[in-house]
């Protein structure tokens, strides 16, 4: 059975005050099943993620005990930022085998309003290695600041370049009505703002958001009964290299190189005839250091052409049209599954005011720990 | 933990069987690393099999505790407010002579003398409750 993605939705994103873990869950899985036109009876498949704010053991069985539901095949992934697109493409394989119809997949956090800022921070911190990392002080912006300076050092990336992916997504997230962060940002604030994990300052920085995201992977044929809006999943693949920044085994290429060949070689395209890219943008230097190892540009001149506006909504490669992780929002596993959700309301021409023109196939990419697990999508126009 | 109470504790590294013997050298001032004596493979942190060649039981050498700084980065923003008096500190990823990484904190100078390619010798740190934790400061040849 082909699988497509036949309902994409999400919640508001930012400071939700008074939101809950579940409850942002079940707001996003209800949209997702009212886009796909799908009573919650008829999904026979749940794939969920994790929880910073509400961790639990087995969060997927906490979601349908809570949704109501009771689905033949349930489980939950924990694939830091890489999660959302695995979620997809574990899906796809489920609805291939014939073992689900209807999978729901949804992600959320309350990260913001249950964590707070310095709890987010600090909880991501300790992701780092137990005895040879976190002793050390290290922080997940100081484990990505190692990459951005040997990026520099190896690929002449430059500040400058960095500041330009923080200030075009801006661009992007002004045109989205639900993003969190909507106010001008130009070179010199980005330039001089205070520094966080030098070379990193605070706007190569993602947020931290509330908010939550879900989609509904069908079978084509159970699909075409209840939508006209289904988007094709063309090709999918991932590939996982360490966990550590100390076991990074290169610090200016990544594992996004292999998962999105064989996205390619699945789909039968190359970057070339990508319409708009949704990439993990966790920091500048992510999505900079990805955008290269992927061959969208040649090492060393993706900074250069980002300064050319390559970028934009109507440059070479419209990237992080909704705003990404740096301006729309970051809620944990749903931070990745935004770019999912931008995607494909870019290839059904929903996009409104940040629309590219007559896009018809879209590369969205996650990587969750540091570069460690990455996962890589290609959809298209039905 | 608490993540929105952070405690002021820096964390210590919590010996496993796998590491006990790294952390008691650290303790006499020795730093090792693993090198398979059937394949030859450096590797680090300390495992019971090679993750080369499968073989059990790498064997323990001593490092000279000589190095390059690989990359770095000086962290303003503190992971918790244990590490927040200690801002601006250097976090640094050393290449030790004999082939294995260690992330460590660049001593002995202001944080802007790091550098990529700085030769660097480890120091030991003591740790409150006993050992101590490898650190590197410039080589002054």
């Amino acid at each position: 059975m082909t699988p497509v993605i036949s309902g994409a939705a999400d919640t508001a994103v930012g400071r939700l005050d008074g939101s809950g873990c579940m409850a942002l869950h079940a707001e996003a899985a209800s949209a997702a099943l009212a886009d796909a036109g799908l009573r919650a009876d008829e999904v026979d498949g749940v794939l969920c993620a994790y929880s910073l704010a509400e961790p639990h053991l087995m969060l997927s069985s906490v979601f349908n005990e809570y949704f109501g539901i009771a689905p033949s095949y349930s489980a939950a992934v924990q694939a830091g930022g890489a999660t959302a697109c695995a979620l997809v493409m574990q899906a796809a394989a489920l609805v291939r085998a014939g073992i689900c119809r209807n999978v729901l997949a949804v992600c959320a956090d309350n990260r913001l309003t249950g964590l707070g800022r310095n709890g987010a921070v600090a909880a991501l911190a300790e992701v780092g290695h137990p005895q040879f990392e976190r002793p050390y002080g290290m922080s997940i912006p100081a484990a990505y600041a190692l990459v951005a300076r040997r990026c520099m050092h190896e690929r002449g990336v430059t500040a400058e370049h960095l500041a330009a992916i923080s200030v075009t997504q801006r661009g992007h997230a002004r045109r989205h009505p639900k993003a969190q962060a909507r106010d001008p940002l130009t070179m010199e604030q980005a330039l001089s703002a205070r520094m966080i994990a030098d070379p990193l300052r605070l706007f190569d920085c993602c947020l931290v958001s509330d908010g939550g995201a879900a989609l509904v992977i069908s079978a084509a044929d159970a699909a075409a009964d209840h939508t006209d809006r289904a988007v094709s999943i063309l090709g999918y693949g991932q590939m996982n290299t360490h966990e550590h920044a100390f076991a990074m085994p290169s610090l200016t290429d990544f594992g996004c190189r292999q998962s999105a060949a064989q996205a390619f070689a699945m789909a039968g395209l190359t970057p070339a005839d990508i319409d708009v890219a949704e990439i993990y943008d966790s920091f500048t230097i992510t999505l900079l250091a990805e955008l290269e190892s992927i061959g969208f540009f040649p090492k060393g001149e993706a900074g250069p052409a980002i300064l050319d506006g390559a970028l934009e909504l109507d440059g070479i490669l419209p990237c992080n049209t909704h705003g990404g992780l740096l301006s729309y929002g970051h809620s944990g596993a749903a931070g990745g599954m935004f770019h999912i959700v931008e995607a494909v309301r870019q290839l059904r021409g929903e996009a409104e005011a940040r629309q590219v023109a007559g896009a018809e196939t879209a590369f969205v990419h996650g990587d969750g720990g540091i570069l460690s697990a990455h996962c890589s999508l290609i959809l298209g126009r039905a | 933990m608490t993540a929105t109470d952070p405690s002021p504790m820096k964390p210590v590294p919590l010996v496993t069987a796998d590491t006990r013997a790294f952390w008691d050298a650290c303790a006499e001032g020795a730093l090792t690393f693993q090198r398979c004596a059937a394949c030859g493979h450096v590797q680090f942190p300390p495992r019971p099999f090679c993750t080369e060649c499968r073989a059990a039981g790498p064997g323990m050498e001593r490092s000279a505790g000589l190095g390059t700084i690989h990359s770095f980065t000086i962290v303003h923003r503190a992971p918790t407010a244990a590490f927040k008096a200690d801002t601006p500190y250097v976090l640094a990823l050393v290449d030790f002579d004999e082939g294995f990484r260690l992330m460590v904190n660049l001593r002995g100078g202001p944080p802007s003398d790091a550098r990529i390619g700085l030769r660097v010798r480890v120091l030991f740190e003591p740790l409150a409750g006993g050992g101590a934790l490898p650190q590197v400061r410039p080589l002054v040849e």
